[in-house]
């Protein structure tokens, strides 16, 4: 029996099949030698999925309510991808998002768990090709659940069509929320816990913050949920909705979607030029730069200004 | 031949970090243990994808599935081994996963060999240290796929 071609493979993710689907997101996520195949692949189908960041701080309750979004949106085949940070040392990490959702959500609705794995960079290219396989694989919406701290881990739930934060009664006051930088991004802000004191009081707070300006001509809404309680939930959908149909006639959402692709192109040669870099530097051979700045004989600064110009030449060579 | 070259995605390689999926099977509320073993997996640089309790069969074949796990791990403390274990080996059988079942949990001496050739990988009681908890998964698994 022949190894599957990635057509076969692909046209197996898209009539369910739950383990083609499982291994085609392995191979984005170890972005191993099949990673560039699988991505260029999944680019012909994908495109269709509506992409929904949900992002917020630890304990807010980001995985409930991304697992009841999942249930509401009455789609036939939703995707979760729930990124949760690998411990710095050990590299290890416990995923634990499922259990939040799997009470809530049918089992048509697909979840993968995915850890940040230590480079923050290369979080940010394979996110855009887990979501990419999900939605050349049919799924619909793809929902991408990432904790809200860290710059990296914004970025990423914010390169969704519909970016949503959560945040809790008593999180802080207007200052502190934009301190966050969670907020630029916001497209709806959930006040989740809204059973507990202060709810509207963090609405208030964040409608404070809004009056002091906002980007285009989308105020993000502000929905009260207690998620665990499924309150609200449907309210945000419609908000969801509602933003998704903004995005078509505004002509915004054609915007995101270049903006996001051509950041994607930077994130990827960025990764691309530190592991060729990371290379160089490991050359501990002879008289190379690193060796002669352990020894005290080049600065720091004059060894990578070196390194950068055998990686970049200055004069491109010519076509 | 195809159009695209082929390649073998459904054979467990090599590199990347473990993934474990662990559960609590059926109804059975003693999960202390289990978040013991979750901590002890991922400081050993695996990733654990943690379900917690009261779990069905086909719900851990589901997360099997969709998080291409490398191995589950199950804790029991009810006295449902000699039913329930053979049962999840048996719906990993028919899942066609290839995915082996580790157990851990209070499993008297005598049940021990029973579930062994029922086709659990391993079974870890209360005295076994986190080094050979982080063991027993590493050799189920380079057992199961010796890729790995």
């Amino acid at each position: 029996m022949s190894a599957p071609s990635l057509d076969e493979l692909f046209e197996s993710a898209r009539t369910g099949n739950r383990r083609t689907l499982g291994r085609l997101l392995t191979m984005v996520e170890r972005q191993d030698d099949n990673a560039v195949m699988v991505s260029e692949r999944a680019h012909r189908d994908a495109g269709q999925a509506r992409v929904i960041g949900v992002t917020g701080a630890p304990g807010s309750g980001k995985s409930t309510i991304t697992g009841r979004l999942a249930a509401v949106s009455g789609a036939a085949r939703p995707a979760i991808l729930a990124i949760d940070p690998s411990s710095p040392l050990t590299g290890g990490a416990i995923l634990g998002d499922r259990i939040r959702m799997d009470n809530n959500v049918s089992s048509s609705t697909f979840i993968r768990s995915m850890a940040t794995r230590g480079h923050a960079g290369g979080l940010a290219v394979a996110v855009p090709d887990a979501v990419r396989v999900l939605d050349a694989a049919g799924c619909d919406p793809v929902i991408v659940e990432t904790v809200g701290v860290g710059q990296v881990e914004v970025t990423v739930a914010a390169a969704a069509d519909t970016t949503v934060v959560v945040v809790t009664p008593g999180w802080g006051d207007a200052v502190q929320a934009n301190k966050a930088g969670l907020l630029e991004v916001a497209d709806i802000f959930v006040v989740n816990k809204a059973d507990r004191p202060d709810a509207r009081g963090a609405r208030r707070d964040l409608e404070l913050m809004l009056d002091l300006g906002h980007r285009g001509d989308w105020r993000a809404p502000i929905v009260l949920t207690t998620a665990t309680e499924g309150e609200g939930i449907d309210d945000l959908w419609s908000e969801i909705e509602r933003h998704t149909s903004y995005l078509h006639h505004s002509g915004e959402l054609i915007r995101r979607r270049c903006r996001r692709r051509r950041s994607e192109v930077a994130d990827r040669i960025e990764l691309g030029l530190r592991d060729r870099a990371l290379r160089i530097i490991d050359d501990q051979s002879g008289e190379s730069a690193m060796v002669r700045v352990e020894r005290h004989e080049l600065s720091p600064a004059a060894a990578a200004e070196q390194l950068l110009a055998t990686l970049i030449p200055d004069n491109p060579p010519e076509e | 031949m195809s159009e695209t070259p082929g390649i073998s995605p459904l054979s467990a390689d090599d590199q990347g970090p473990l993934r474990v999926v662990l559960a609590k099977l059926g109804f059975d509320g003693h999960d202390r243990g289990l978040k013991v073993v979750a901590r002890t997996l991922r400081d050993a640089g695996m990733e654990v994808i943690y379900l917690g309790l009261r779990q069905t069969t086909d719900s851990i074949v589901a997360a099997c599935e969709q998080e291409d796990a490398d191995v589950i791990g199950l804790s029991m403390h009810n006295a449902g081994h000699l039913t329930l274990a053979p049962r999840m080996v048996q719906a990993v059988e028919e899942a066609g996963l290839g995915v082996p079942v580790v157990i851990g949990g209070i499993v008297p001496a005598e049940d021990v060999t029973v579930l062994i050739e029922a086709g659990v990988a391993a079974v870890l009681g209360p005295g076994a240290s986190t080094e050979e908890v982080v063991a027993a998964v590493r050799a189920a698994v380079a057992h199961q796929s010796p890729a790995r």
